[in-house]
């Protein structure tokens, strides 16, 4: 599920190296915005179907919470 | 005291999307005016919650979805003439243009504009529309005002209007007018999935300080049925707290 997800979610940001871990805070990333925040709950909800509303992904700090997130619903 | 150019008195007003948001807000408003409501939507408990706060109690509605012509035609055969229409059937969804599918744009398009858009020629094709009849078709700032991740519901809202433009000048000549409401963002249930943080932050756009209530929507939808209106056809109405001024 963790290399999956990472690699998912390299792809839905557009990130081409491996900067990219498991303990990674993703608000930090260059390529973290408004539009990368749309687009990471748009693919969580079509590859996992799994709709994590706003509030609750406010808590999310890491990659690692974000999978957690989605193996709790 | 009894002059009002407001009122709604003697006229049947058909309202969809009427168990929620501003459909519920406009049923509420129009029966204060004195209109006989006819209010549709698919979830029955929701509707009859809208009918238990509307006033005066000759008002009715249907559960439909419209999405299937057996809905549409179980609506059309079950109304009498009217007076005026409103469409605030509507759904929001966010996805950034990557993520756009066929099935979830035919989805959206399906229930924001298609669906207005056969109740329309429906209604006009059966001569269920008075000679005077008011259309208010609730569209939305996003028709013309971008925001990330709605370019379905834009483009939506954007056909929308011109729409009901066609449909303003197509039924002049019948005394029937078709204009559009245009709000900002309203607190509804459509504004579930925005955080709290992000709420504030797209407040601050607003000029007048906070997002529109549904019922400041139902007033202008009131304003448009009335006969205050008669002479208006076609026309795109902003409320939206001055969010596009600038």
């Amino acid at each position: 599920m963790s290399e999956k997800f990472i690699e998912l979610f390299k792809e839905t940001l557009e990130i081409e190296d491996d900067s990219v871990q498991l303990n990674t805070e993703f608000r930090k990333l260059s390529q973290w915005d408004s539009l990368a925040f749309l687009s990471l709950i748009a693919m969580i909800d079509e590859e996992y179907d799994v709709v994590i509303e706003g509030n609750d992904f406010k808590k999310l700090i890491t990659v690692g919470d974000v999978i957690s997130e989605i193996e709790k619903r | 005291m009894s002059y009002n150019p407001f009122s709604l008195k003697g006229k049947n007003v058909l309202v969809t999307g009427a168990s929620s948001g501003i459909g519920r807000a406009t049923a509420i408003e129009c029966s204060r005016l004195g209109a006989k409501l006819i209010i549709t939507g698919r979830n029955s408990e929701r509707l009859e919650e809208t009918l238990s706060l509307m006033e005066d109690e000759a008002h009715s509605m249907v559960v439909a979805d419209l999405s299937y012509s057996e809905g549409l035609n179980l609506l059309v055969n079950a109304l009498p003439q009217l007076d005026g229409v409103v469409h605030s059937a509507g759904v929001l969804k966010r996805l950034p243009l990557k993520f756009v599918t066929e099935e979830n744009l035919a989805e959206l398009m399906q229930i924001n504009f298609i669906i207005p858009a056969l109740l329309t020629r429906h209604l006009y094709k059966k001569k269920i529309l008075s000679t005077d009849a008011s259309i208010v078709f609730i569209s939305s700032v996003a028709s013309s005002f971008a925001s990330l991740g709605n370019i379905m519901y834009m483009a939506s809202k954007g056909a929308l209007n011109s729409f009901m433009k066609g449909v303003a000048l197509e039924l002049a000549s019948s005394g029937i007018r078709a204009n559009a409401i245009q709000p900002g963002m309203v607190k509804t249930h459509l504004t579930v999935l925005i955080s709290d943080s992000e709420i504030e932050k797209d407040i601050d756009c607003y000029p007048l300080g906070r997002y529109g209530k549904p019922e400041e929507i139902a007033c202008a939808v009131v304003y448009l049925l009335s006969d205050a209106t008669k002479w208006m056809t076609g026309t795109l109405l902003t409320i939206d707290g001055g969010l596009t001024l600038r």
